[in-house]
């Protein structure tokens, strides 16, 4: 059914048709609208049975979800930024226990300084939980990935995590095709759990393993996520042949076939590198650009196979690892060992800061022209970082640096070119 | 003196005395329920019904032999009697959450697990919210089933920094949401499990790894440290109540009532620890019980935050006494001894038999 809705609440009817028994929900922007939405679809009675459960943490939130997956139940939470750090020893604990959970994870900054905005370093952060991570570049995607995601968790018996742009995707009302119920419970039978806490058989689980068994506990893990590179797309096959569209996968490649230039990103920014790209052909620019839908497995072959006739590589993305630089980077570098590439990396986008067509376009015409820095910051307003290195050279007590800068900006809007 | 029966030997004649076998053929006998000097209990002399479900030969043996806790260990002992009686108040339909900890450490070196109903360990901090889940799974699954609740029920436990400390939040959130589950403490009284540090439920004066017996104030804080019995009945759950490892028909029946009720449940059980309190393998059982006869640890039910029952003190004894045999109060004593240090400590329990007026009036006064 064809609808005009916010993300957030088509991922809330995706989750609700994918008949989830336990949620559990604790408020954190930009995620709060998915779990309004869910919390509403069970207190009318519309999503039942089902256990709606506001819990006083995001620890507890992965926690409660850990309790009811491994007692059995389909589990679903959400959470953004700040959230995801909070419950980052829940989150380990689930994907090492082997529990089908799905989580949304709106894409958000993490402080400090604290900021709501988008950005990819709170999914990031998680990239070695164990977790599965697919990224949505647009709302459908993002409704299509969640009823993938519970196929994809329940067959691997691994929690998944889908990760959308906060407020770019979760805020933005967009149209977007909403399958009917008998469809979806076609496409993902009912949960059977490999584990169950149940008193007719009983197990004992989450026990202490020492060094002769850790490493190959941690390895089963590893293979179970190779074994997903196989079943995203075969998932994603099995989707389109039921509802009539492509989404996920692993990769996805857009313009690349006789590209000399390919940019790597992921999440809604495709959207607009697609955009910019189309106008960067018409003036003979050979470029195009390649999203990852599946940043955990990575997908180290279809990423090398799609980029290998390339001449450079430029990895566009919203995640920053400092004293390195790029950490999307860094796996994709990974995938062309050997490969004869100019790559750069370009950060872009930290903490909302608006990744706009005009700064794409300036920056992919000078990577195109191999005149990039190895490492650029797009759009970064070096006057204000050179005062504050000039005030803390000065003087000792230089006083707090968000602070300072916001100081030194003045007062404006969101900065957006 | 009299001693408050628990709840589901309330059927024996009232305050403490004398039993009655029922019936004349029987021995005219009068069974002292507490006989005088050893405490024992004398189970043989009860009814069936009557006995301790660890007297059974149909006890489950939730916490089967083999595991490796230390001698004289309270919280296996503890763990043992509880998981027992919740098994028996269920018909082992039930399902145990486990933070981090000795419990869990001792009994479930991998692949060896000494549980025999379903186990999950997950973390240190978050047992309650573990139990809360699983909770909200078999509600789901009954509901499924066309029924209105689960049969299968609950209980999460942990020692007391997984609870009073690490875990307090998630235990909070369990109790304020009145979530179906029976959570229980076992109380030593310091991190064990990694060798003996203070927690929030270390008292005053005891030498921990990280309240060392030096200076002028040795060993831990006074005026710190949190009652989380009182503070669950801040919450006014359904149920609070403590016990300890000395009394082993009150801890069985405060199970079973816990078990008969629905909603957040909390146990406080205290564990003495031979390893962490340095006291002998064999005074487990004595100390526990000094414990409740000093009035440092009053042993006590609530219901919706109303206390509704205190164990009586019997023998009123000195803190001293309990004191003494712990090597982690050595420091009180002797030449170089802090009268004024027990004399606190001794303040502290004689405020605890006022609070919950733990003496008959009589012997109060």
């Amino acid at each position: 059914m064809l609808k005009q809705t916010e993300g957030s609440h088509a991922v809330a009817e995706a989750v609700a048709l994918c008949r989830p028994d336990v949620i559990c929900a604790y408020p954190i922007s930009p995620q709060t609208h998915i779990v309004e939405g869910l919390g509403e679809l069970v207190k009318s009675g519309a999503l039942a049975p089902c256990e709606f459960i506001n819990v006083e943490s995001e620890f507890a939130a992965m926690s409660v979800a850990i309790g009811s997956s491994a007692a059995g139940a389909r589990t679903y939470t959400a959470t953004a930024s700040q959230g995801l750090l909070f419950m980052a020893e829940a989150v380990y604990n689930a994907s090492g226990l082997g529990l089908p959970i799905i989580m949304t994870v709106a894409n958000r900054a993490i402080g400090a300084p604290i900021n709501i905005w988008n950005d990819h370093s709170d999914s990031m952060s998680q990239r070695d939980s164990g977790w599965l991570q697919l990224f949505a570049e647009t709302n459908q995607e993002a409704l299509d990935l969640h009823i993938q995601a519970f196929k994809l968790a329940e067959e691997l018996s691994m929690p998944v995590m889908v990760c959308m742009d906060g407020f770019i995707l979760t805020h933005a009302c967009e149209r977007v095709d909403i399958p009917e119920q008998a469809e979806v419970d076609a496409f993902l039978p009912p949960y059977e759990p490999r584990q169950i806490l149940d008193p007719a058989e009983p197990v004992s689980i989450g026990a202490m393993v020492g060094p002769e068994a850790f490493m190959e506990v941690r390895y089963l893990a590893h293979a179970k996520q190779l074994s997903a590179l196989e079943h995203i797309p075969r998932i994603a096959e099995e989707f389109e042949a039921r509802f009539g569209r492509k989404s996920g996968g692993l990769v996805r490649a857009y313009r690349c076939e006789d590209a000399e230039t390919i940019v790597v990103a992921l999440g809604s920014v495709i959207g607009t590198l697609k955009e910019t790209i189309d106008a960067l052909r018409d003036d003979g620019v050979r470029i195009g650009v390649l999203g990852i839908q599946s940043f955990r497995p990575f997908p180290l072959a279809a990423v090398r196979a799609a980029l290998q006739r390339a001449r450079r590589v430029v990895v566009l993305e919203k995640s920053f690892c400092v004293g390195l630089g790029g950490v999307v980077s860094t796996d994709v570098r990974l995938a062309l060992s050997g490969l004869q590439l100019h790559g750069y990396t370009v950060v872009a986008g930290l903490g909302g800061r608006a990744i706009t067509k005009a700064s794409l376009d300036r920056m992919l015409r000078d990577a195109a022209a191999d005149l990039l820095q190895p490492l650029t910051f797009l759009d970064l307003d070096w006057r204000i970082v050179q005062r504050q290195l000039e005030r803390e050279a000065q003087t000792r007590k230089s006083g707090p640096i968000a602070e300072n800068l916001l100081r030194d900006v003045g007062t404006m809007a969101a900065k957006v070119a | 003196m009299q001693q408050q029966p628990p709840r589901s030997l309330r059927s024996l004649p009232p305050e403490g005395a004398v039993g009655d076998l029922g019936a004349a053929q029987r021995s005219p006998q009068q069974v002292k329920f507490y006989q005088t000097g050893t405490f024992t209990v004398g189970n043989r002399l009860l009814s069936p019904e009557q006995r301790t479900v660890q007297a059974s030969i149909e006890r489950s043996n939730s916490l089967n032999s083999g595991h490796r806790a230390c001698q004289g260990c309270g919280e296996a002992l503890g763990a043992r009697y509880a998981i027992d009686a919740a098994m028996r108040a269920t018909a082992k339909q039930l399902i145990a959450a486990n933070a981090t900890g000795c419990l869990e450490v001792f009994s479930t070196p991998y692949p060896e697990s000494s549980w025999q109903l379903p186990w999950i360990h997950s973390l240190f901090g978050n047992a309650a919210a573990v139990g809360t889940g699983i909770a909200a799974a078999l509600k789901v699954k009954a509901l499924k089933g066309g029924g209105t609740q689960s049969d299968v029920r609950v209980i999460a436990q942990g020692g007391d920094g997984g609870t009073t400390d690490i875990g307090f939040g998630c235990l909070s959130g369990m109790f304020e949401r009145n979530d179906d589950v029976l959570y229980i403490c076992y109380d030593n009284e310091a991190y064990m499990n990694t060798g003996v540090q203070r927690s929030s439920a270390t008292p005053p004066a005891a030498r921990t790894a990280t309240t060392m017996a030096v200076g002028d104030q040795p060993g831990a804080d006074f005026g710190k440290g949190k009652n989380v019995p009182l503070i669950a009945m801040a919450h006014e759950i359904p149920y609070v109540a403590t016990a300890t490892v000395a009394d082993l028909h009150d801890l069985e029946a405060k199970v079973e009532r816990a078990m008969s009720i629905r909603g957040a449940r909390y146990l406080h059980i205290l564990v003495p620890c031979p390893l962490g309190w340095g006291s002998a393998s064999h005074d487990t059982i004595r100390l526990a019980r000094l414990a409740r006869e000093t009035g440092i640890f009053p042993v006590f039910e609530a219901e919706h935050g109303e206390v509704t029952r205190v164990t009586k003190i019997r023998h009123r004894v000195p803190v001293e006494e309990y004191l003494r045999p712990q090597r982690r109060f050595a420091h009180l004593f002797g030449a170089t001894g802090r009268a004024d240090m027990l004399a606190r400590i001794q303040a502290d329990a004689d405020r605890n038999i006022r609070r919950y007026r733990l003496l008959d009036e009589e012997a109060a006064a």
